[in-house]
């Protein structure tokens, strides 16, 4: 029972909650705006963490900032677009779909297409081998025959 | 024709090669600087020792380096005494106190030597944020009309003065 609980406690845990200050905001909706964003934005020195994640003083200035201009009734795409302008297109975990960017979301179907079509033709023409083998084994088991 | 088609798996290793030996050279670490080419952003702030108010106009009328440095920060240390000489060399540098205390601030540069035309307060580290800044030491190339031309992550000495960085500035120069 104590080694369940212990597996239950182990398995409910999250991963990254390392964020020690919390903010007092005036509605609900800026709070959940607030996790999402933190989430979406990456710290600049750490470069694997989220700001969220990251406890690098940046980090802490980032999300600083990040409650001002929320409390300041600044859009979601606003807060962005400003945080792009000071740290450029780095600071996004999702980047914007637009120019070489594009190739991130184009590329797997590109390749999975090339794949489906490399196959297609690889089956398609062991098939078209075996029938025309299929057609000489006729004619050499007739030539048989017709010999004996 | 069909022996040419044998040689496509090669030409794809050799681009994926290509492309993994090229990551190898990249650094991570250096990012593109999102204000090149751009103002300075509008700021307000008040100067270090005199507590004046200061703002974007600081950087008219000459080309100036805007250095962002912090008592915390050993590699400004490390490159404060190049500061020195640029300034005894007549460069106008601009510093930016970022995320420090004043009376540390103004003890470090009575003890060490004040290279800057002036030194901005950013104890919250708030201009810093607009700039771009992601740590201390960072230098800017700012021109006369106060548009930044170069950002340097790190130390300034002889190698990137006579570098990127230098060369940024120079090109300032009449």
């Amino acid at each position: 029972m104590k080694y369940l609980l212990m597996i239950c406690l182990a398995l409910c845990s999250s991963t990254s909650y390392a964020v020690i200050e919390t903010y007092e905001f005036s509605a609900p909706e800026l709070e959940a705006r607030y996790q999402t964003l933190v989430e979406e934005l990456r710290c600049p020195k750490c470069q694997n963490q989220t700001i969220a994640d990251s406890n690098a003083p940046i980090s802490e200035d980032l999300r600083r900032r990040l409650y001002q201009e929320l409390e300041a009734g600044l859009s979601d795409d606003e807060i962005v677009a400003g945080m792009v302008l000071r740290y450029g297109e780095f600071v996004r975990y999702k980047p914007a779909r637009t120019g070489v960017t594009l190739w991130l979301w184009w590329a797997p179907w590109v390749l999975l297409l090339g794949g489906l079509l490399l196959w297609l033709g690889v089956v398609l023409r062991s098939r078209k081998a075996r029938v025309s083998l299929g057609d000489k084994q006729d004619q050499i088991e007739k030539l048989l025959k017709d010999n004996t | 024709m069909r022996r040419l088609l044998l040689f496509v798996p090669l030409g794809l290793f050799a681009a994926l090669a290509w492309f993994l030996f090229k990551g190898l050279s990249l650094d991570p670490k250096e990012l593109p600087s999102a204000l090149i080419g751009k103002q300075v952003p509008a700021f307000r702030a008040t100067i270090l020792d005199s507590q004046q108010p200061v703002d974007q106009s600081v950087f008219e009328g000459e080309p100036r380096l805007l250095n962002v440095w912090g008592t915390w920060c050993p590699t400004c240390v490390a490159e404060h005494p190049y500061l020195m000489r640029l300034a005894g060399q007549g460069v106008r540098i601009v510093g930016l106190n970022y995320k420090d205390t004043d009376s540390k601030a103004i003890a470090w540069l009575g003890r060490l030597g004040d290279p800057y035309e002036v030194v901005i307060r950013d104890p919250e580290g708030m201009i810093g944020l607009d700039l771009g800044v992601y740590g201390a030491p960072e230098t800017y190339v700012i021109d006369a009309e106060g548009v930044v031309r170069y950002r340097h992550v790190g130390e300034v000495n002889d190698r990137t003065w006579n570098g990127a960085l230098g060369e940024a500035y120079r090109a300032l120069l009449p």
